[in-house]
């Protein structure tokens, strides 16, 4: 590949901060005189990969696009850098998320009959600044509750590209209860 | 690390029997319990723990021991004062409905309702499936925390946007304001300043020498018109503020300057 379109590439991976698609890339590329495929784009980014292989820095691909990133070995140092400034998640809340991501979409009642306990305000207004969900309708249901999905940018910031890469949701203890159920029915 | 502090909950032994009350002279750190309890994300979680607690699966729920065990803790925070969520007396008053059911002989028309305890296991165990996705979710790798984007980007600057909001009267009379403001932008000659007031104070120190009192209108020169009466007037100020003189106007009368220095 032209070392210079290479380059480029990494030079806008560098300086983006956020995930870049291929076809953003080309654009960007573009604008600068150079003209590549998405092919070729991707060569750059296989191309930079062999590149870092030697230092701190990899290419990961997420939701939103392909990100420079610090190897998950050299983050330690950086954890200290930071003061642990990051804010923790509670459990409540890592449950009103999984809940979410696996039964997209939900509405907030779908969410406490699941918890078994109600969901503040504060909770979902927490994740939606957080931009790990976005309301995508309203359920045609009295009150019309909002309906929360999460978003490309939740899967960026736990390393996925889709929500299938998530764990399978774990299944339900099938026992006796079975019959006892069917019985009911 | 949650699970640590939930073993911290369980009930002490002492010589060889639980301890279950607290002794109400123990002094308690404020917000203590609360943290513990926080541990549980509601009624539903502290069942599956007093369940994990007994080593059982959720189909053989015994309710009549978990729903003791589970009153047990409810009273203990109660005694503790700690406010509870509504859920959990919900939560309470299930199980004990479940267990009085339960003691009651079983009417066979009854059935066609649904069984409150394979309802309440159908929640459980839903719950359970949510709350290990949760875990597994808390502990899968997350930006920030274990690891980090390499990146030579612009901080974020916050650039407030300020909205305006005008209707097309209002731009109207704007317009028509400014169009009739005074045009300020034309050039002009600045002239030389061609009566000093410096100059104009030391003749009139110079005549106040010589007499004590003097009128405003002897200070003049007529040649000099309009600006030789402002410029004598910002002289006489001048010497009124340093108190060399005193400006005396008596009703109608004209003004008279008078030397302070003789005086």
């Amino acid at each position: 590949m032209d070392i210079k379109i290479v380059n480029t590439v990494e030079a806008l991976l560098f300086g983006a901060g956020r995930p870049l698609r291929l076809s953003e890339i080309r654009g960007l590329l573009e604008s600068d005189g150079l003209i590549a495929e998405l092919s070729d784009i991707k060569k750059c980014i296989n191309e930079l990969e062999q590149r870092f292989n030697l230092s701190s820095l990899e290419i990961t691909e997420v939701a939103s696009g392909f990100r420079l990133q610090i190897k998950q070995t050299y983050s330690a140092p950086i954890t200290h850098l930071w003061n642990e400034r990051t804010p923790r998640i509670s459990k409540a809340l890592m449950e009103t998320i999984s809940i979410i991501s696996y039964k997209q979409p939900v509405t907030r009642g779908d969410i406490e009959d699941i918890r078994g306990v109600s969901v503040s305000t504060q909770s979902i207004r927490s994740l939606l600044e957080r931009n790990w969900i976005k309301v995508t309708g309203f359920k045609d249901a009295p009150g019309r509750p909002a309906l929360y999905s999460t978003t490309k940018e939740f899967l960026d910031d736990l390393n996925l590209k889709s929500i299938s890469e998530l764990p399978e949701l774990p299944e339900v203890d099938e026992g006796p209860n079975d019959q006892v159920l069917s019985e009911v029915i | 690390m949650q699970n640590t502090t939930q073993t911290q909950l369980e009930f002490p032994m002492v010589m060889g029997q639980p301890y279950e009350t607290l002794p109400e002279d123990l002094f308690i750190p404020p917000n203590a319990l609360e943290l513990c309890l926080e541990t549980f994300s509601g009624p539903m979680d502290l069942l599956l723990y007093l369940i994990k607690k007994e080593n059982i699966n959720i189909l053989e729920l015994d309710v009549s021991n978990i729903t003791d065990q589970y009153i047990e803790y409810i009273d203990l925070m109660d005694a503790l004062q700690f406010e509870l969520a509504a859920e959990y007396l919900v939560m309470a008053a299930t199980l004990a409905e479940i267990k009085s059911r339960m003691m009651l002989p079983r009417d066979k028309h009854d059935e066609e309702e649904e069984d409150p305890k394979s309802a309440l296991i159908k929640r459980l165990q839903e719950y359970q499936r949510y709350k290990s996705a949760s875990e597994k979710m808390a502990l899968m790798p997350r930006v920030d925390r274990d690891f980090y984007t390499a990146t030579a980007a612009l901080p974020e600057i916050k650039i407030e946007k300020k909205e305006i909001s005008i209707t097309k009267e209002e731009l109207a009379s704007i317009f028509n304001e400014i169009k009739s403001r005074p045009d300020l932008k034309l050039s002009h000659q600045i002239d030389f300043e061609e009566l000093s007031t410096q100059e104009r104070i030391q003749i009139i120190l110079n005549i106040l020498s010589r007499r004590n009192v003097i009128s405003f209108s002897k200070t003049l020169r007529k040649s000099e018109g309009r600006h030789g009466v402002v410029v004598t007037f910002l002289a006489s100020l001048e010497l009124a503020k340093d108190g060399h003189v005193e400006l005396i106007q008596n009703k109608t009368e004209e003004m008279f300057l008078k030397s302070l220095r003789g005086a």
